[in-house]
């Protein structure tokens, strides 16, 4: 029986990204909490600092980050950076004013005003689910047509599933797209056009129902919010298509994020797969938050007898607690490197760049270069 | 059922929150098995669609049925229960509306989803009112089903919201079962017999949006339980070994005789070199640690620490937490 020779995925290297000028999208994709954010910052200023004129768009970043880019300001657009010696500019989503602006830019304002003046629009427009990644997706869109900056690097939404970046502007435009809103609003035709007649009695206590549960008020605001976007409803599933087709365009490049957990890693691998279905770049992966060690040769049964050994007889306490550190963190980094061998054996052609695990939260551009150091492979970071 | 040293004396339902990637269902999960040791029924509910639970205890995915998945120690059992928005929806409206058959064909045109999504508080109002339900069943001879509901809820950055009921319906039907259902399921909520309960890790955004959240909760008057730090790795160095760690100013010497001590004859200084280093990495995650726990000390709540278990979660995992709990009093 012949064993496999263990696949060693290629290294990722974010300069050869970042230096070829046909590189126009980076999209770092992953579940949420792998530092996503994070690694657009720092991607965004290393690429700055290598001389491409740089548009970073990020969607949740934390306090302390978003203070070091110059983002307290919530104003949906772009910012210069200051302390980068390069052109990066930084902005902030504001999924609301995003979605605000595609209804004036597409309606009369006086019909505009209707829209966002109703109260079923204004929950929509904030918190139906998909809004953030339709509008990030949006977002983009606008920063490529401006022709302003030659890369564009974005950070998408937080979730749960890697795949929502991808699946919700489709869902929310297929919402959007209100043929379904109209059919609530028009049972009868809808029962004709679709040869439902079936249903057409369903229809009618169905709305009934939804009357007396969503209450006349909601329906009413639903019913003009409905006449008023009219026109606007094709648009939505239009413009999201052509963003999705921006994804798949040469000259976009996706970079998967995850870290040594199961959970992100699980995500990565749908993730992963999905960019192949879609022929969509993969890039490269990115794993954050690695444990690492200087004395990777000194096993951990090896450093845990000998901490034992010490503490029996009472001597070198110092010495003693690290080799049990030691011991803790050798076997930290041997889960981590099973879990991230299930991903490889799968994937072994993603190129792979591993980021060490900080002691505390990167918030500002020191650290940012630090990592991006890391993506470039230029820096083997010692024990962190 | 003998009285137990608990914190949380009186209360049923149990709502877990925290930031994604906390270990919330996790936490839930040990709540759960360390709230049905000693003979007890506990129901665990998630209400996200994200079989996490089925996952953590390692079954298929869970149907929409309350179904076993747990034995607790010293006897006791622990139900689940993965809510479907959906098929909670159909279920509200078989019941009120006794629209069965049409409501089947409804679903496949999507419209039920529409309606959830159209009213994203109807859909939040009918996952709360499962757990409602459950803490207030009764059976035959008038004794709770349930000794106690634990619910697997959304993240922090959701929780208030999802919570108030009466304001998400705020802008649906004015009379009828639904006002009355969120009634019935605000003041289960509203009452001690309630606690949500936070779980968070000792770093900077998670403790953030912590103690965002119990103001938040504070100030609709909704009941705050504890918290729990979980992934907490203890510190291993004396204090003084400690401050000094953290400047690099470990001796690196002094580490290299006691590494040649134990028997460790080659590279030494090499070792020495990376154990100081390892040693200083430490300290100073101890010290954020210490940081953020201060941070959150400021809003006085109890508090629990679950420690990292360095071999990842599984299930024997889980029943650890669920003792370490239990000696807490969390439960």
């Amino acid at each position: 029986m012949t064993t496999e020779a263990e696949k060693t995925p290629p290294d990722f290297c974010v300069d050869d990204l970042i230096d070829d000028p046909n590189t126009k999208i980076i999209v770092c994709c992953g579940s949420g909490g792998v530092g996503k954010t994070t690694t657009a910052a720092a991607v965004g200023v290393r690429a700055a600092e290598r001389g491409r004129d740089v548009v970073v768009l990020t969607v949740d970043p934390a306090r302390r980050l978003a203070q070091a880019l110059g983002l307290s300001e919530l104003d949906n657009t772009p910012s210069r950076v200051e302390g980068v010696d390069g052109e990066l500019h930084a902005m902030m989503l504001d999924m609301k004013r995003t979605f605000d602006e595609i209804v004036e830019a597409h309606a009369e304002p006086e019909r505009a005003r209707q829209i966002l003046a109703n109260p079923f629009y204004q929950s929509l427009s904030s918190s139906l689910s998909g809004t953030q990644e339709y509008m990030a997706m949006e977002k983009l869109g606008q920063l490529h047509r401006s022709g302003a900056w030659d890369l564009i690097v974005v950070d998408t939404p937080p979730s749960r599933s890697a795949l929502d970046f991808l699946d919700a502007p489709e869902r929310m435009g297929r919402f959007l797209d209100g043929r379904l809103i109209k059919i609530l609003m028009a049972p009868a035709k809808a029962g004709g056009r679709f040869g439902l007649k079936v249903v057409t009695a369903g229809f009618g206590m169905f709305t009934n129902a939804i009357t007396k549960v969503l209450g006349g008020q909601l329906l009413k605001d639903v019913q003009t919010f409905v006449l008023a976007f009219d026109t606007m409803f094709g648009g939505f599933r239009e413009r999201a298509d052509q963003t999705y087709r921006l994804l798949q365009a040469p000259g976009t490049a996706f970079l998967v994020i995850a870290a040594p957990e199961p959970d992100a890693l699980r995500e990565a691998s749908y993730f992963v797969e999905r960019l192949a279905e879609d022929e969509m770049p993969l890039a490269g992966m990115v794993v954050n938050r690695v444990h690492r060690s200087d004395a990777s040769h000194l096993s951990a049964v090896r450093s845990q007898a000998a901490a034992e050994m010490l503490e029996d007889r009472g001597a070198h306490p110092l010495a003693a607690a690290l080799l049990r550190l030691h011991a803790e963190r050798m076997q930290l980094t041997a889960r981590e490197a099973r879990l991230c061998e299930s991903f490889t054996s799968s994937h072994p052609n993603v190129p792979k760049a591993t980021v060490a695990a900080m002691a505390e939260d990167v918030h500002d551009l020191a650290g940012l270069r630090c990592i991006a150091r890391e993506l470039a492979g230029e820096l083997e970071e010692p024990a962190a | 059922m003998s009285a137990r040293d608990t914190d949380w004396d009186g209360v049923r339902l149990h709502v877990v929150t925290g930031k994604g990637g906390t270990g919330k269902t996790t936490v839930a999960a040990s709540l759960a098995l360390a709230l049905a040791a000693g003979g007890r029924k506990v129901l665990l509910i998630e209400v996200e669609g994200r079989q996490g639970i089925a996952q953590l205890f390692d079954c298929p995915p869970l149907p929409y049925e309350e179904r076993k998945v747990a034995v607790a120690p010293d006897g006791g059992d622990v139900y689940a229960l993965a809510v479907d928005p959906e098929e909670a929806m159909l279920e509200y409206l078989e019941m009120f509306y006794n629209l069965k058959r049409a409501g089947k064909a409804l679903t496949k045109l999507g419209l039920i989803d529409f309606a959830t999504t159209i009213a994203p508080g109807l859909r939040d109002v009918l996952l709360t009112g499962k757990a409602s339900e459950a803490v207030r069943r009764r059976d035959k001879r008038g004794r709770f089903v349930y000794d106690a509901v634990v619910m697997d809820a959304p993240p922090t950055g959701r929780i208030a919201r999802f919570l108030n009921v009466n304001a998400e319906v705020a802008g649906l039907a004015k009379m009828g079962p639904i006002r009355n259902h969120a009634d019935t399921v605000m003041k289960v909520i509203r009452s001690p017999e309630t606690a949500v309960h936070f779980v968070t890790l000792l770093e900077e955004m998670p403790v953030q949006e912590t103690l965002d959240g119990i103001t938040e909760l504070r100030n609709i008057g909704l009941p705050v339980g504890g918290l729990v730090t979980n992934m907490v790795r203890p510190p291993l160095l004396p204090e003084e070994d400690l401050a000094r760690a953290a400047c690099d100013e470990l001796d690196v010497e002094a580490i290299r005789m006691g590494i040649k001590a134990a028997g460790i004859e080659d590279r030494t200084a090499e070792i020495a070199d990376a154990l100081a280093l390892e040693g200083a990495d430490h300290a100073r995650r101890t010290a954020l640690q210490e940081r953020e726990k201060a941070s959150l000390a400021e809003a006085q709540v109890p508090h629990y620490e679950l420690p990292q278990l360095s071999d990842g979660m599984d299930l024997a995992g889980l029943y650890e937490l669920a003792a370490d709990l239990r000696r807490q009093g969390a439960a």
